[in-house]
């Protein structure tokens, strides 16, 4: 298919394949990057908040062409049970600034962008490429790929692996493990239109301002989960994911729970007559620090999704992808301007230098949530949300019982729930985790 | 009957997707097998857009034309051989509009 040799190959469009293209080409890399599906997006999901800051950091003037929807201004944490919510909202004029911190995008109108910019900067892009083996030599070096179009390989100094958390190259030629069933969590999610009047008066906005609401509670039947409802500029991303290991351990449907997700009466009013467009659905990387594998090795490099660097606790996934491929790029650009070659040793710079970014240091101070969520699901996710929302309904319904009355009945509500030692060995625990 | 209308549900909701199926060239299988495993069992319920269903002789088997390609069949059933995994070729498969 194609005879000469590049600097480096990048396989995927996404967030992390387009940063590190990106990022190569602009300093002259002569860069090929494949991409299975029909266009950069068409095979990917997410939920969607984008970070100004790390986009920033590859094309500062993104604000000037990329498509945004709705920059957010309010945020709202919401502990459900079957009937109620208990929330925290916070909302902030400050967010109204000319270079807003978040924004909602749609992510293969966002990806079709990026890859617009991939281009310009000098990279060839092939899509409809689906690329099958990585090429070694007879020192066991990555030194190409193979695709499924007609021709031969493809070489390359350096293969960048941006094939996101369902990457079937990688652990294929044993650079690391297939994801684990408790290490990745299933995500659904709607879109949901509706004209922009309507979510602007539904969620208080004006002009370009969003709203975004998570979820936490029975919502996801005791697994550790979490649901999530986005305002773009005429829909409503709405969707709800929970760990692998959990939906096949209690043989839960997630179209089931998306569905009592948009009957729950705090939703239900929310995305009421909205015309949903599509369904979809995702992995999302949920092993944190402890499931990040091996990034580099002879003539290749991984990023993003595929390298499990995203933080579930704090639903970063898009920004670490862009800063991981950003980060691996500029160590590829290093290398190559000492005229280095592509050697594990060399390449371990990419490491160092995600070591030292708030990549790495974020998902390490959150090392043990996993684990502690995975075991502990059906507290977090149902026994407490229900006591919280006992709790403030009977705070709050006056009914001529005296308050200490009140008080008591929910302390011993939260007592019979966990017992005494449950309660303090959960909190020490979460607050472990978290610290 | 709550699975017929489960079922029918989940139907409509890949309706409403845009999908280039590749003839005769499914890009995931099951090994064929005398009683599936309590994963493979499960991929009746967990797969979001209901492929696996269980025949008359109470095997699992797929039909994978409405696959969003989200990998959860992968991740419980390819370490123990049984299911193959592929994606589909270059172009072929789910492409979302929104994503
Ligand atoms: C429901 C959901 C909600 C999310 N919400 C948020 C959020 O609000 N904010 C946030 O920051 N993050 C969020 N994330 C996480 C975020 O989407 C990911 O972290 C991010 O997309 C990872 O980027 P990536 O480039 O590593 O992988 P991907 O974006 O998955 O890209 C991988 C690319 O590689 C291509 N590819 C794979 N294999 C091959 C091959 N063999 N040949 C050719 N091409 C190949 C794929 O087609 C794809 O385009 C969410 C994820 C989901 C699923
Ligand atoms: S990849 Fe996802 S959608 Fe496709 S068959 Fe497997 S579980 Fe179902």
């Amino acid at each position: 298919m194609i005879e000469e040799k590049f600097d480096a190959i990048v396989i995927g469009a996404g967030m992390s394949g387009n940063a590190a293209a990106y990022t190569m080409a602009s300093h002259g890399l002569k860069v090929l990057q494949l991409e299975r599906g029909e266009y950069p997006g068409s095979k990917n999901v997410q939920g969607a908040i984008m970070y100004a800051n790390m986009l920033e950091k590859i094309i500062p003037d993104f604000r000037d062409d990329a498509p945004l929807e709705r920059h957010l201004v309010e945020q709202r944490l919401w502990v459900m049970d079957d009937t109620s919510h208990t929330g925290i909202h916070y909302r902030s004029d400050d967010f109204n600034e000319a270079k807003p911190n978040r924004y909602t995008i749609i992510r293969a109108q966002f990806d079709k962008w990026f890859s617009r910019k991939v281009r310009e900067a000098g990279a060839t892009v092939l899509c409809e490429t689906t690329v099958t083996e990585l090429v070694r030599d007879a020192k066991d070096r990555v030194v190409g790929v193979r695709t499924d179009r007609a021709g031969g390989a493809i070489f390359a100094d350096v293969v960048v692996l941006a094939e996101g958390v369902s990457g079937l190259l990688g652990p294929r030629a044993g650079l690391r493990e297939i994801p684990k069933p408790q290490t990745v969590a299933l995500a659904v999610k709607e879109m949901h239109f509706l004209p922009e009047e309507v979510i602007e008066q539904r969620f208080g906005l004006k002009g370009d301002e969003g709203c975004v609401i998570e979820a936490v509670g029975t919502t996801s039947r005791g697994m550790a989960g979490l649901g999530f409802l986005y305002t773009n500029k005429e829909s409503i991303s709405l969707g709800i994911g929970c760990l692998v290991s959990d939906f096949a351990a209690m043989m839960e449907s997630p179209y089931v729970l998306l569905d009592a997700l948009k009957n729950h009466p705090s939703i239900r009013p929310l995305i009421a007559g909205s015309e949903v467009k599509e369904y979809a659905a995702h992995l999302i990387p949920e092993g944190g620090y402890k499931a990040i594998p091996q990034l580099f090795g002879d003539g290749w490099v991984v990023v993003g999704d595929a390298a499990q660097l995203n933080n579930a606790v704090h639903r970063e996934g898009s920004n670490l992808a862009m800063t991981s491929g950003r980060i691996a790029a500029e160590a590829i650009v290093k290398v190559k301007s000492r005229n280095g070659p592509m050697t594990k040793r060399n390449l371990a710079l990419y490491k160092a230098m995600l070591d030292k970014s708030f990549v790495v240091k974020d998902l390490r101070k959150y090392k043990d949530m996993p684990a502690l969520l995975h075991t502990n699901s059906s507290n977090f996710f149902t026994t407490y949300p229900r006591l919280m929302s006992q709790a403030a309904q009977n705070f709050m319904r006056v009914d001529g019982t005296p308050k200490i009355e009140k008080e008591k009945a929910t302390t011993a509500a939260f007592i019979k729930a966990r017992s005494r030692w449950g309660l303090v060995s959960d909190a020490v625990r979460l607050a472990f985790a978290w610290r | 009957m709550t699975i017929a209308v489960t079922k029918s549900r989940v139907e409509d909701k890949l309706y409403q997707n845009r999908y280039l199926v590749d003839p005769g060239r499914p890009h995931i299988t099951v090994r064929p097998h005398e009683k599936p495993s309590a994963n493979l069992l499960a991929l009746t319920h967990v797969c979001p857009a209901k492929c696996y269903e269980l025949n008359d002789k109470g095997q699992v088997e797929i039909t994978p034309d409405g696959c969003m390609e989200c990998g959860t069949c992968r991740i419980l059933c390819e370490t123990s051989g049984e299911i193959e995994w592929n994606y589909p070729r270059g172009g072929f498969g789910v492409l979302f509009k929104f994503g």
